[in-house]
């Protein structure tokens, strides 16, 4: 019965030949250091639904961010729980995307084919830390308060439109209830939109060209 | 050695990473499930409670005298305080009635006037006698009454949210 359904639905969907293609590729020998953009794109993944389970409670204002934390963590069965892995998974994409990064330069997969596949993915690193940032001022307590004032400081430091930049970080000229809302909307909707958007590029790219081989001695 | 197994490499794995997986896809799953219902298993707080009013000899016989408490309502992070009132009336030295002093007409709050001998309404004029009866007005019935018992010689009304 089970199998008929699946043949039911594989002729019309493909789901044996998009299994074959996406799946079931072709690959060079490899060793644990290839399973790291997985383990990014799981920790992404991971964020993705833990982070939409913590907006059921969680409000971005300056008025109830704190409060509305202390209660996911006090209060709010197994809320500890979703926070503590969306904390720690965050920690963890952050050195997983970049290690990734450093096994990619070492083996020199960078290469032809494979530099878009590299320039994607040094987007991705980069919307990868502007999560870590705008998610950093969200719980609105003391350390994140001033861990952002001093990030949109330095961000000021840029030669002639610093200030400028300095005040669309912050949307005004001080830390406010606006830059509250506008890391809020940027940690939710556009860093991980963009994110999902440039993993789908980077990955029809790993899928064309496969993974690269290892070098030898003579490359 | 030429022994044959009989469940295969690729489905060992196949099998294990299933097994660790569901493990694993539950451990998420199941907590987050609570997480979400949370709010709607929690009673929300004691709803209904016994109220003091202090020792009944403080009420002189005939003399309606006001009181008002607050409870504060907590929601998530929210917190919302409301004020209630109400006439304490001593109709003998044994017979009590505790009225609120929410006009039964709108929900304003009725004040007693010594001078016309009845609870009057600020918004439409209504007047209660002293024992909450509507004397003119529109209301459509008598001032509300708390619940109230007496121990050890203070006086308690029963509060009920709502």
């Amino acid at each position: 019965m089970a199998s008929k359904v699946f043949e039911w639905l594989d002729e019309r969907l493909g789901l044996n030949d998009m299994y074959k293609a996406l799946l079931d590729r072709p690959e060079p020998e490899g060793t644990w250091w290839n399973t790291l953009g997985s383990a990014s794109l799981f920790l992404f993944i991971m964020q993705g639904v833990t982070g939409i389970f913590l907006l059921m409670y969680y409000t971005p204002s300056p008025d109830h961010a704190y409060d509305s934390i202390q209660y996911i963590m006090n209060e709010v069965a197994f809320g500890w729980l979703i926070r503590g892995i969306h904390h720690w998974g965050a920690n963890l994409m952050v050195f997983i995307v970049f290690v990734h990064m450093l096994r990619v330069f070492t083996t020199a997969s960078y290469k032809y084919p494979r530099e878009l596949t590299w320039v994607i993915g040094v987007l991705l690193l980069l919307t990868t830390l502007g999560l870590g940032l705008t998610g950093y001022l969200l719980p609105w307590n003391q350390r994140s308060y001033f861990a952002t004032t001093v990030a949109t400081e330095i961000a000021g430091l840029v030669p002639f439109a610093g200030d400028f930049i300095t005040r669309v970080m912050r949307g005004g000229t001080d830390l406010s209830a606006l830059t509250l809302s506008r890391f809020f909307a940027t940690h939710v909707w556009v860093l991980p939109a963009t994110l999902a958007l440039l993993i789908t590029a980077h990955l029809y790219l790993i899928i064309r060209h496969g993974e690269s081989e290892y070098p030898s001695e003579e490359d | 050695m030429g022994r044959s197994y009989k469940v295969s490499r690729r489905d060992f794995v196949k099998l294990v990473s299933g097994f660790f997986g569901t493990i694993m896809g539950a451990g998420i799953a199941l907590p987050a499930i609570g997480y979400v219902l949370d709010p709607a298993l929690k009673s929300g707080g004691a709803r209904e409670q016994w109220i003091p009013l202090g020792p009944v000899d403080q009420y002189q016989v005939g003399v309606p005298a006001p009181f008002n408490f607050t409870r504060t309502q907590v929601n998530g992070w929210e917190r919302t305080s409301s004020s209630y009132g109400g006439f304490v009336v001593r109709e003998s030295e044994t017979d009590f009635k505790v009225l609120s002093n929410i006009c039964t007409h709108l929900g304003c709050r009725v004040a007693w006037e010594e001078t016309e001998n009845a609870y009057v309404c600020p918004c439409h004029d209504a007047a209660f006698t002293v024992d909450g009866e509507v004397i003119s007005g529109p209301p459509p019935r008598p001032l509300d009454e708390y619940e109230f018992k007496i121990e050890d010689g203070n006086l308690f009304i029963f509060f009920k949210e709502g």
